[in-house]
């Protein structure tokens, strides 16, 4: 250790690597045998349970669960990857705190819900340790389709289209698959290489070419795409980020939050990951909340998240609200940055306090200032290229229906498309639906 | 306090909380630290006559099934009678007997069916001044081969034969305990009494395999690959315990009989229950073997509560609720009930749905907010959808007054009582009325 929360400037090696590795280790340790019986045990295997209708990829919960109360995890996965391949991931990243286990009865009955997460994860985990694949592909149909991106929604359409016997080429951009379950949820949530585990797990399906470093726009055109395949599947989520257009953005120091956690994701060493004393973000979702903690895990003196609306508009749940206080995030609700301070290097930032006044915010005049060496930018995502001739709307690919876009015989799904929330479990669905779809119109 | 001193059979204990024949009461010191922790009494481990011990697996002698969080439902063994040499136990009961005189010690005993050697082994044990005894016909497995244990208990005459034997042979009181592998246990208890038994105590263990592994397909306990059939206890008995107790309790032959209530008493509750179904007091087993000799001060603390609440001595309570076990044709057809689902007390689980929707009468209905409401024009009042229910008192059964329709039925409730026997469907009664 060189230096310490106190070194001012954006320095690495802020905290011991022991303590580095105890903060990014799993956030909720996973279940024992015993654990996961007597967790299970809490299911009243409700009738038609409002937790199916909860989870975006209507997973069977009670089904699974009796499952491991029954001993038998290996089918619980199996009631899982049926509806939700990412079953795995979904297990850790998903917002259960405002899907199934807020919609659980017992969440009701005594504000505890049955640990369904952590249910999924014990199922999905075995099944995965033991290298099983529990699908096989149906005798090969002679249907090429090209899907753009591997991420969650990428990930589902080519697993379901392979399943059903098509042959798949699959495109990210990134020299690695697997989408933002690769660069950006946040490292305590799946820790041991798991996105890259899950990815060659998927694959087994057979009938999958993964080529990456192939972005549309750049290295793709859709017209060729189509050109060359019987369907196209774009799931390639936002790869461009919104500006703040505040003066003293370009200053050093200021970055996108979405970047910092990529850089997070794939560092060998975290001692070597650099991060400010004073670390302030800008935003309110779940990027901004990653962003933030992992600051405060690597070392930072203070992190401070600043957000222009009250703590009930926050997008990020108020469990994730609650999990960077534990770690010593200071929230400021209701403020807006209106100055990037500093000279070359970020030194602070002005901030504004705000009002809302209908449906806009405005500021009220009163500002402060944070001092910040460094500024992480979270304040949405856009696409980073607008495929031709497709419709758009509220800057996101127009599909209806299971993905259907403007083109024949293109879809789209995921952060990419119009509608759902962007959660890796809704773009899970998303491209499990489309390529239900597009199979059906290959077929039909 | 309530005042928790027993007397059963002239025997006194300062609690009706005995611990019954089994591995805690085999030897001195379980039964010194169970005095200790505050029985009133035990009935020592059953004897068998001088002689080669008795020899017991040396594999597992238990197998259990448990409930949520491996809590112990039911428990299972195969374990014989005491392995210890008679003379030892004999000196071990005289010396706690002794320094322990305010408890109450029963000697279990289980020789085999021949008078001599009952004759035998009575003076002996009439030597340490304990209490008195308990004849063990009830052990279902080991013994029973030999002709001893259940193999006795599941034939009345040889109750009655051996009860009556030891009466002619000792001036202690004499138990018969029963084994509840019969299918009428008014039989074996009225031949205890015809025997001059001074008591009965029940159940003793139920014939059960308690699981097999479905690896091996040797039952369990497993010995080697194999098993044999145990005696199951704890707490999965005890209704079946309860209704044996109420069965002997309102037998007109065997009616003020005392009994000693045992199978699967865990709880002061449990305890009580047995009370009111006519036993005079209780023994324990399971429960102290699954969480040790400490639960016998729940159990005392509870009973007091519960007496003193209901201002009653220990003794009103026995038999109390004896009066009110009926045959089923006696049973008040005119008492109607419906249920009555708490909305604010209801967590919308919808198991009452599915249990009256998929096994039952279809009389809960379910609204696309999840909104469960009883239709009382189907709800025939079976109590599933209260069994099922997860939330304490969300589903009740409302009795219907005088006066009202059943909508069910379009009769007018009435509070006029009529049961079975004057009923115009039954065969019986018409041609009676003829």
């Amino acid at each position: 250790m060189t230096n310490s929360p106190f070194t001012p400037g954006i320095v690495p090696a802020r905290l011991d690597g022991r303590v580095l590795q105890e903060n990014f280790a799993d956030l909720h340790a996973p279940l024992d045998a015993h654990e996961a019986l007597v967790a299970a045990d809490r299911c009243y295997f409700c009738h038609d349970a409002p937790c199916i209708t909860a989870c975006p990829t209507t997973i069977d919960i009670p089904l699974f669960i009796r499952q491991i109360a029954t001993g038998t995890p290996e089918a619980a996965a199996k009631t899982i990857f049926d509806q939700n391949i990412l079953g795995g991931m979904c297990a850790r990243v998903c917002p259960t705190e405002t899907l199934c286990e807020q919609a659980c009865v017992r969440e009701a009955a005594e504000g505890k819900p049955v640990d369904i997460g952590r249910l999924q994860r014990y199922a999905t985990d075995r099944v995965m340790a033991a290298g099983v694949h529990p699908f096989s592909r149906a005798p090969q149909t002679g249907k090429r389709v090209a899907v753009v991106g591997a991420g969650p929604a990428g990930l589902a359409c080519a697993h379901r289209l392979a399943m059903k016997g098509h042959e798949i080429d699959l495109f990210d951009a990134r020299p690695k698959g697997g989408g933002l379950n690769e660069y950006g949820i946040a490292t305590y949530k799946a820790t041991d290489g798991f996105a890259g585990a899950e990815l060659d797990w998927l694959m087994q399906i057979g009938g999958i070419t993964l080529h990456t470093g192939r972005a549309l726009g750049r290295d793709l055109s859709l017209d060729g795409l189509c050109a060359d395949y019987d369907a196209v599947f774009l799931g390639m989520g936002l790869g461009g980020v919104n500006a703040l257009r505040t003066a003293g953005e370009d200053r050093a120091g200021v970055l996108d939050a979405v970047d910092f956690i990529a850089d997070l994701r794939q560092a060998d060493d975290l001692a070597r990951l650099p991060v400010g004393r004073n670390v302030v973000v800008i935003g309110g979702g779940m990027t901004a909340i990653d962003a933030a903690v992992q600051s405060k895990l690597l070392g930072a003196e203070s992190v401070t998240v600043l957000y222009r609306r009250d703590r009930a508009a926050m997008p990020a749940s108020r469990y994730e609200q609650d999990l960077a206080a534990s770690k010593g995030v200071r929230f400021v609700f209701n403020a807006m940055p209106i100055a990037i301070l500093g000279n070359g290097a970020v030194t602070g930032v002005t901030v504004e306090y705000t009002r809302a006044e209908g449906k806009s915010l405005i500021g009220t005049g009163e500002t402060f200032d944070i001092p910040a060496d460094q500024i992480l930018k979270a304040i949405g995502q856009t696409l980073a290229t607008t495929p031709e001739e497709l419709n758009i709307t509220g800057g996101k690919i127009a599909v209806t229906g299971p993905g259907r876009t403007s083109r024949k015989g293109v879809w789209a799904g995921g952060d990419c498309a119009s509608g759902g929330e962007d959660l890796t479990v809704t773009a899970v669905a998303e491209g499990r639906d489309a390529a239900e779809d597009m199979h059906d119109r290959l077929m039909g | 306090m309530a005042d928790l001193s027993s007397d059963f059979l002239g025997i006194k204990s300062p609690n009706p909380f005995w611990l019954a024949s089994a591995p805690p009461t085999d030897k001195a010191y379980n039964v010194v630290r169970a005095f200790e922790a505050g029985w009133g009494g035990v009935v020592w481990k059953t004897l068998g006559e001088a002689g080669p011990p008795i020899v017991n697996v040396n594999g597992p002698r238990y197998g259990a099934i448990w409930g949520a969080d491996r809590r112990l439902l039911g428990l299972n063994n195969i374990e014989l009678i005491t392995d210890r040499p008679l003379e030892v136990n004999l000196r071990e009961i005289k010396q706690v007997k002794r320094d322990w005189p305010d408890r109450a010690m029963i000697v279990s005993l289980m020789v085999p069916c021949e008078e001599q050697a009952w004759k035998a082994i009575l003076p002996l044990v009439e030597e340490t001044g304990a209490d008195g005894i308990e004849l063990n016909f009830g052990c279902p497995h080991g013994m029973s081969e030999r002709g001893m244990g259940a193999a006795v208990g599941q034939v009345p005459e040889y109750i009655e034969m051996v009860a009556r034997w030891c009466k002619q042979n000792t001036r202690m009181p004499v138990i018969v305990k029963l084994t509840p592998n019969i299918t009428d246990i008014r039989y074996p208890a009225r031949a205890a009494k015809k025997g001059g038994a001074d008591a009965v105590s029940l159940i003793n263990t139920i014939s059960s395999i308690i699981g097999v592994d479905l690896d091996d397909f040797s039952p369990q306990p497993s010995i080697d690959g194999k098993g044999s059939h145990g005696g199951y206890c704890g707490p999965a008995v005890k209704p079946i315990a309860l209704n044996m107790v109420a069965e002997i309790a309102r037998d007109a032959e065997t009616r003020g009989m005392p009994i000693s209530g045992i199978g699967g008493v865990t709880t002061w509750r449990d305890a009580a229950e047995f009370l009111a179904l006519g036993a005079g007091n209780v023994q324990v087993c399971t429960a102290a073997m699954t969480y040790g000799f400490k639960i016998v001060q729940e159990m005392i603390s509870g009973l007091s509560q519960y007496l003193d609440h209901h201002d009653m001595a220990l003794s009103d309570l026995i038999g109390r609720a004896v009066p009110n076990v009926t045959d089923w044709q006696y049973l008040n057809l005119n008492y109607v009930t419906k249920a009555r689902i708490d909305q604010d007390a209801c967590i919308k689980c919808g198991r009452c749905y599915a249990a009256c929707e998929d096994t039952s009468h279809q009389a809960i209905s379910m609204s696309p907010e999840r909104v469960f409401e009883v239709m009382d024009d189907e709800c025939v009042a079976c109590n599933l959808c209260v069994n099922v229910c997860p939330v304490d008192n969300c589903i009740t059964m409302e009795r219907m007054p005088a006066g009202a329709v059943d909508l069910r039925t379009g009769a007018v409730v009435t509070d006029v009582p009529a049961d079975w026997t004057t009923h115009p469907n039954n065969p019986a009664a018409r041609t009676a009325a003829e």
